[in-house]
């Protein structure tokens, strides 16, 4: 791999008639880690040309919600084939999710993650704090030492598992205002989903398989939205699946509650008749829910009551999804086929633009993390984290061939549309040509210690 | 038919060529020589993940009936985190020559992960996968149905349907296998069904099945049935606040002396009491309703077998396995040969 001698010097290229977010073919020339000029007949002297007609230039994608699974699940996913994943898939940040092993509920593990993510060199690695040690959900973590820490968390979550007390909850949103920071809610009551394996509804009636009402997801965001409320902070609310939970954060937002929601894309296309199969590729939590959840989260996201888009990336091992159903483990991959399914699901639809899908894809994920650099417009001035996206393309999904150590994508053999070409992170390229070129190096880690292989 | 995993997806002739089949297999069981040759030579493995002594037995005698080899395999609390996989189970069988896998499983749907996946080529009959389907339990309570029905009418069994039955199933819908794969096969053969359980036993999602729903046990009774099928009450759902005490559970929902009187008051003279089997005495049903005339519990048992033999000589015999889809007839013709050469 080549490293540059300078961080700052990562060389000079010209993108020739992009069409901005969709817009009208113009040209960015980008320079140095950052976008030099943006305009129409930019001179090409002294720079890699790359010919972008009919493509898209979109700001580098900000996921807020991965799982990278390292330290403690390396036969699962590392932090360098997540964010290999991850920039293919179009992404320049990502938000590591807190529920490693040891559980990412101390500053130095928040910071093994930065340190990790950086030498890895592909995205921004911003590390998830855990709420509550261990995921326990009995004890605050020390949220502020994680915020003071080199990773500088904002986003705090016990992912994967409900922050279910209500006082511990209250604390934990009111505690993270001293930073700036904001709690991140799987929504899920416990006592009503014990067991549970599929959204309850018309299809575990007939499966036989232990439901996962609608109501125990709904249930904790009306709450929490309350609780956000009463105590003047910040909350996010993870992979909402639900018809009512959109209408409950609607509602909310109508009162003027600061709460940020988020849908994954399987949520957008998949359907509980998948379930039908047995297959538990299509195990997932939340569960995936019916038809009509699945047109009121589109709505949702189009009329902007869901803010972004989460992967809610989830690698296993094939042992934990070659198995009975409910032995498998919960989970999907997400980061390579995320912008084809949103493309598919709200583009093509013509419930959004590409415009649109920059703000829920990019600005609102960097803004909820507090992500500088990320989520930026695409201007003279502004960082060079800009992907190049062909609209165009088809192409069928195979897990096989995927970055990602993960072959659990419930995609498989479907057709999507849309491609990405290019990505630049820092103004370097670690997408060409769809494929993987190389890493970007920071400059301190190019100069000696901390790079790894 | 490749498979035999649920009756959801069973279609009337199927159903009604195995209950056929069954019949001409009883004729086997009356005889002195109570054997078949038709599967001598072919390998019968019975997987079972669950405790269930009853069904494989059951399965047991079907097949050995039938002169199959038989192993049986107990794979208790087999997982990941536990021991070999199921899919290791599955391959280490299709290595030793297993013809057909009768699996009993307590995760709904393994039976189906066994047919949908290359980690075995063996016929797959499901004998019970967790609150999902039990279809040959189905097939045999519908065989003893349609025995009852038919000669009640004066009528030849072979090639018959259940229209115009009405059956009553009381219990633990929520978490029976049972249940399901009666209501499914039931509707497919015409019978009228009514599902009478405390509206925490049903699922959510009842009212879309092919079926009434009641909470009246008393009122469905008055209304006429003609099979009265009742479903075991697990203890411990007591704990689980699905129902305040058993008691209550068999004062409202229980088949009780009481209710067993209401039938003769009824005028309902003919109706049968079905149970899967094994019943508790005194909760979901009385010991004089278990031990009465109508009580049709051991039938059920005898009947469990020629209806097995039938499901694994439909699915392994060479002659049918490819017919099957395409004959109705294909089925009893070959088993009058087989008895024929006997």
């Amino acid at each position: 791999m080549t490293e540059t001698a300078s961080g700052a010097s990562t060389g000079t290229f010209l993108i020739r008639g992009a069409a901005i977010l969709g817009g009208g073919a113009e040209d960015l020339l980008i320079r140095d880690g950052v976008i030099a000029e943006r305009g129409t007949g930019l001179s090409a002297e002294g720079a890699t040309v790359i010919e972008a007609a009919g493509l898209v230039a979109l700001p580098g994608m900000v996921d807020i919600h991965t799982h990278l699974r390292e330290p403690g699940r390396e036969d699962a996913e590392t932090v360098e084939t997540g964010t290999r994943a991850a920039a293919l898939g179009g992404y320049t940040a990502v938000h590591a999710m807190a529920n490693s092993n040891p559980v990412a509920d101390t500053a130095g593990v928040v910071e093994q993650v930065h340190s990790l993510g950086r030498a890895s060199g592909w995205v921004d690695v911003r590390p998830v704090g855990a709420v509550t040690i261990g995921l326990a959900g009995e004890q605050l973590a020390e949220l502020g030492a994680m915020a003071d820490s080199r990773a500088q968390v904002r986003v705090f979550s016990d992912d994967g598992i409900c922050v279910h007390d209500p006082v511990l909850m209250r604390r934990a949103l009111e505690y993270v205002k001293a930073f700036d920071g904001v709690v991140a809610q799987h929504a899920q009551e416990p006592r009503l989903t014990a067991g549970a394996q599929m959204n309850e509804g018309a299809v575990s009636a007939v499966l036989g398989l232990a439901g996962w009402p609608a109501v125990a997801e709904e249930s904790i965001i009306a709450r929490d939205v309350l609780l956000a409320q009463h105590v003047g902070s910040r909350l996010h609310i993870c992979h909402v699946s639900t018809a009512g939970s959109v209408e409950i954060v609607r509602w909310a937002k109508s009162r003027g509650i600061n709460v940020t929601a988020e849908v994954t894309p399987h949520h957008l296309l998949l359907t509980d008749e998948l379930v039908r199969s047995y297959d538990p590729v299509y195990k997932v939590n939340p569960p995936l829910r019916t038809a009509s959840d699945v047109q009121a989260l589109r709505a949702g996201l189009a009329d902007g009551t869901i803010d972004v888009i989460g992967t809610d990336h989830a690698p296993h091992p094939s042992e934990h999804k070659e198995c009975e159903w409910a032995q498998a483990a919960m989970g999907m991959t997400g980061l390579e086929t995320a912008l084809s399914v949103v493309q598919e699901t709200m583009i093509e639809t013509g419930l959004m633009t590409w415009a649109d899908f920059a703000r829920v894809t990019s600005t609102v994920p960097a803004a909820i993390g507090r992500v500088a650099d990320q989520g930026r417009p695409l201007e003279a001035g502004e960082p060079a984290n800009v992907i190049l996206v062909d609209p165009a393309a088809r192409w069928t999904v195979d897990p096989n061939k995927m970055a990602t150590m993960g072959r659990n994508s419930p995609f498989a053999g479907k057709e999507l549309p849309g491609a990405v070409v290019a990505t630049f992170f820092k103004g370097h390229p670690t997408v060409l040509d769809g494929k993987l070129n190389t890493p970007y190096r920071h400059a301190a880690d190019a100069a000696g210690a901390g790079s790894r292989n | 038919m490749k498979h035999l995993l649920s009756t959801e997806n069973l279609g009337a002739a199927d159903a009604i060529r195995i209950l056929d089949t069954a019949e001409e297999m009883a004729a086997v069981g009356d005889r002195e020589v109570k054997k078949l040759p038709a599967l001598r030579g072919r390998t019968v493995v019975n997987l079972f993940f669950e405790d269930s002594t009853r069904t494989r037995i059951s399965f047991e005698a079907a097949a050995k009936r039938l002169s199959a080899d038989v192993i049986n395999f107990a794979a208790k609390g087999s997982s990941v985190s536990k021991g070999e996989s199921l899919k290791d189970t599955a391959q280490t069988l299709s290595a030793m020559g297993a013809d057909a896998v009768v699996i009993r499983h307590w995760a709904s749907g393994a039976p189906h992960r066994l047919a949908a996946t290359d980690w075995i080529d063996a016929a797959v009959i499901n004998a019970g996968d967790g609150t999902h389907e039990h279809p040959t339990q189905a097939l045999l309570d519908a065989f003893t149905m349609r025995r009852h029905w038919t000669k009640l009418h004066g009528s030849e069994s072979i090639g018959a349907d259940l229209s115009g039955m009405r059956v009553a199933i009381a219990g633990d819908v929520l978490h029976s296998r049972v249940a399901r794969s009666n209501v499914w096969l039931l509707r497919t053969l015409g019978a009228d069904v009514t599902l009478v359980a405390p509206p925490t036993l049903l699922p959510i999602g009842v009212e879309q099945w092919p079926c009434k729903v009641s909470y009246n046990l008393d009122e469905t009774l008055e209304a006429g049935v003609d099979a009265m099928m009742m479903l075991r009450v697990q203890g411990e759902r007591m704990n689980a606040s699905f129902f305040p005490s058993t008691r209550e559970y068999s004062r409202r929902w229980g088949f009780d002396d009481t209710r067993l009187r209401a039938l003769d008051e009824l005028g309902l003279k003919d109706t049968i009491i079905m149970h899967p089997g094994p019943m508790n005495r005194g909760l979901e049903i009385s010991s004089a309703a278990a031990d009465s005339p109508r009580s049709t519990v051991l039938a059920q048992v005898r009947n469990g077998v020629s209806v097995r033999m039938a499901a694994l000589y439909l699915l392994l015999s060479g002659d049918t396995r490819e017919a099957a889809t395409t004959s109705g007839a294909a089925g009893t013709d070959a088993a009058r040969s087989e008895k024929e050469n006997n």
